[in-house]
């Protein structure tokens, strides 16, 4: 059995601490362990703030709808905004030397890391929606 | 209240800030480049960032740890971490910044290390 949670936020930083509280309440009730949860945290984060300030260009009046699916034993994080979308393909890789000491472009690295899927796409109304899952491990 | 308390104290001609609360995009990351900036301003060019209390950082946070210390090489100067945190020792290992910064569990280990 499945369980929606949805929440629409204003392109403002300052909402994204909502996200992470209602965040860390569906993996409470899931069941992460404590280190998973904050990583889960952490990949919900970025995908918001991409969306707020890349998706949305920081346009106060732009939302970002948030939806949280949960199971049994694993949560599915959608995250849209309301932009023009890019090509996460053509994002440099952080860890490669050449990029190491740049101060932004690890946002997507991390959700990618701490995650075990991660999918862009385009929204057929406009935006981009990021797609994450994350299973429970096994005790 | 904010994000990111930042306190500032001295050992030797070390300068060192003790962080504690979150970095994370808009102001605990501008505080803490203030700060960074203020001291290499001062002419303080040997910097120690005490992570031991900061419980949240993000990949902003992580993006500002990177420029403070490439602001500090810029000025002369050298920037090294003291206490990471297991969540920040994870977050530099997978981006690989491990290799860029200096880093250490002891303070005086830490001081002495600067030349």
């Amino acid at each position: 059995m499945t369980e929606t949670i949805e929440l629409s936020i204003d392109s403002k930083l300052e909402f994204v601490d909502l996200v992470a509280s209602v965040t860390k309440s569906v993996t409470a009730k899931i069941g992460f362990e404590e280190e998973d949860a904050s990583w889960i945290e952490l990949a919900v984060h970025e995908a918001v703030i991409n969306a707020i300030m890349h998706g949305n260009k920081s346009a106060a009046d732009k939302q970002v709808d948030v939806r949280f699916v949960t199971e049994q034993d694993a949560v599915t994080v959608y995250v849209r905004d309301y932009g023009e979308g890019f090509d996460p393909a053509q994002l440099p890789d952080p860890t490669n030397s050449d990029n190491l000491l740049n101060p932004t472009g690890r946002g997507i690295f991390y959700m990618r890391t701490f995650m075990d899927e991660v999918e862009h796409s385009i929204h057929p109304e406009g935006g981009s929606v990021v797609r994450m899952r994350k299973v429970k491990r096994l005790p | 209240m904010a994000n990111l308390n930042i306190k500032d104290r001295q050992a030797g001609d070390v300068a060192i800030l003790d962080l504690s609360g979150k970095i994370t995009i808009g102001e605990g990351s501008v505080q803490l480049r203030e700060a960074v900036r203020k001291l290499l301003d001062d002419g303080k060019k040997k910097i120690l960032l005490n992570l031991g209390d900061v419980s949240y950082v993000d990949s902003s946070g992580i993006g500002e740890l990177v420029s403070s210390y490439t602001t500090t090489n810029h000025n002369g100067g050298q920037l090294k971490l003291l206490n990471q945190t297991k969540k920040i020792h994870d977050l530099l290992t997978i981006t690989k910044l491990l290799t860029v910064f200096e880093s250490f569990d002891d303070e005086g280990a830490a001081v002495s290390s600067f030349k």
